[in-house]
């Protein structure tokens, strides 16, 4: 789980950073995506790491899903008959949106593939101009709206998840301390980051 | 005061339960929790009824013998306390309170509120002791032990079993009282050099038991009447790392 986690956490941190580029143009973005194609070229072809990339990130997305749900069937097998009188949380309100709150997060992958990786979705839709396509996405507020949940959903996942797997891999306990901070640090940053992209389409600052 | 129970029956481990209603009053605030149950039960006994079936021993919070879930939350609402510690205080004149046993599959009902808790020690017998014998205690500084270590091992130490971790968990999971048990070993120097197969071989132990797996959701500190900390557990992992 968390090493699973932690890959797809270093990707969610790249992507993140690679989203600001939109603010340096379309040429910046556009030609982002186009270098990210020619990254090892002779070697793979155009596109080639890519998919092998894609393939990873799939692998892990497949096994981290997966061990969720051993979890959660083990869960269930521990405890048979539930209470009657559900108290309310005591502990960590992120570490309980953990389920449902990845499926969410499942859900919006899906829809952010057909969207921006294929088009199917896009209201522009054009392979290779990933700065229009988001452009003409962010242009419509539900999209901004469904995008924020999806967003907020995430930070909240890797708040537990980062601070969780901290603490079943973390070495000494002084790190382990720090692990919450360190955590909620790194979804604030990742949610901001994300976030900025589609409130400035919708305030006009990216047109 | 009055106060009106909704407490879980059970005749035996495999007959079906349910939730009855019983009022009663003539309470005072300065009864404990299981002298609610002792007074709702000459009642019964007095009625010709079946008294509800709990478990105590020392009424003074150390034995870890009590426990029953109160309103959703093992050994009910106050922070740091058992059942038995537990004042009417912390109630309204007239609520209506639930009462239920803890519930895991590894802990199957014997009756009423009454659990059989023995997965605890079967993870105890899994490697929860120190195999050498070192005969009787030793002269109180013939080994040096650390200010900070020591307070860590008698932290854990204060670990009663009682199983309200588990009770709490969403999993399901003994991991907090597993920990506890692995630690307060694992931090001294007798029990030094067993400490990462320990850690792994209780671990097992927990698992093939049925008990959940840990998410570190927070709930067992919350509900844990001696307080043991989450950290506890960050180090059974480290432990299990190492293993
Ligand atoms: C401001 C926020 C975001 C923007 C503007 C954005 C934009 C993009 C763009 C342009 C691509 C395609 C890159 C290319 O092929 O050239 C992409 C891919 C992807 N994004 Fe996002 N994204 C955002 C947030 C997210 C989040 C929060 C997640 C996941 C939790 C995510 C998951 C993915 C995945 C899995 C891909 C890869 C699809 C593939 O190439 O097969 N994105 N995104
Ligand atoms: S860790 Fe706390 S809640 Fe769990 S058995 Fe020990 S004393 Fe009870
Ligand atoms: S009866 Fe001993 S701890 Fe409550």
């Amino acid at each position: 789980m968390a090493i699973t986690g932690a890959l797809l956490f270093l990707y969610v941190v790249a992507h993140a950073l690679a989203n600001l580029k939109i603010f340096f143009g379309p040429d910046a973005l556009d030609g982002y995506g186009h270098w990210l194609r020619t990254l090892a070229q002779p070697a793979f072809g155009y596109g080639g790491l890519l998919w092998v990339a894609r393939a990873v990130l799939l692998a892990a997305l497949v096994l981290h899903v997966t061990a969720a749900a051993q979890l959660a069937r083990r869960a269930r097998k521990a405890r048979p008959v539930g209470y009657a009188h559900r108290a309310t949380v005591q502990g960590s309100y992120p570490a309980r949106t953990m389920r449902w709150g990845g499926v969410l997060l499942l859900l919006f992958v899906v829809y952010h593939v057909l969207d921006i990786t294929t088009g199917t979705l896009n209201p522009h839709g054009v392979p290779g101009e990933d700065y229009r396509n988001v452009v003409a996405d962010f242009q419509r507020w539900p999209v901004v709206v469904a995008y924020t949940a999806a967003i907020l959903a995430l930070g909240l996942h890797l708040w537990h998840g980062v601070w969780s797997a901290l603490q079943s891999l973390g070495s000494t306990l002084a790190a382990r301390r720090a692990a919450r901070i360190a955590a909620l640090a790194a979804s604030v940053s990742i949610c901001a980051a994300f976030l900025s992209v589609p409130f400035a389409v919708l305030t006009g600052v990216l047109r | 005061m009055k106060l009106t129970l909704k407490v879980w029956r059970q005749p035996g481990p495999d007959a079906p339960g349910r939730l009855v209603g019983y009022p009663v009053d003539d309470l005072t605030p300065d009864m404990s929790f299981l002298e609610l149950l002792d007074v709702l039960n000459q009642r019964l006994i007095l009625a010709g009824e079946d008294p509800v079936a709990f478990d105590h021993d020392c009424r003074e919070g150390i034995c870890g013998a009590c426990g029953v879930v109160v309103n959703g939350r093992p050994h009910g609402p106050q922070r740091a306390t058992t059942a038995c510690q537990l004042h009417l205080r912390a109630f309204r004149d007239g609520d209506t309170i639930t009462v239920e046993p803890w519930r895991a599959g590894a802990f199957p009902i014997v009756r009423d509120l009454v659990v059989d808790r023995g997965a605890l020690d079967r993870i105890v017998q899994a490697g929860g002791y120190v195999t050498a014998p070192t005969g009787s205690a030793p002269d109180a500084h013939a080994v040096p032990v650390p200010k900070a270590d020591a307070d860590t091992a008698f932290e854990a130490a204060a670990c009663i079993g009682c199983g309200a971790c588990v009770a709490a968990c969403p999993n399901g999971s003994a991991m907090l009282f597993t920990a506890a048990k692995a630690t307060h070993l694992g931090v001294l120097p007798q029990g030094q050099p067993e400490r990462a197969t320990r850690a792994e071989s209780m671990l097992a132990a927990h698992d093939e038991l049925g008990f959940g797996g840990c998410t570190n959701t927070g709930e067992c500190t919350a509900a844990c009447p001696k307080g043991i900390p989450l950290t506890t557990i960050a180090r059974l992992n480290h432990d299990i790392l190492r293993a």
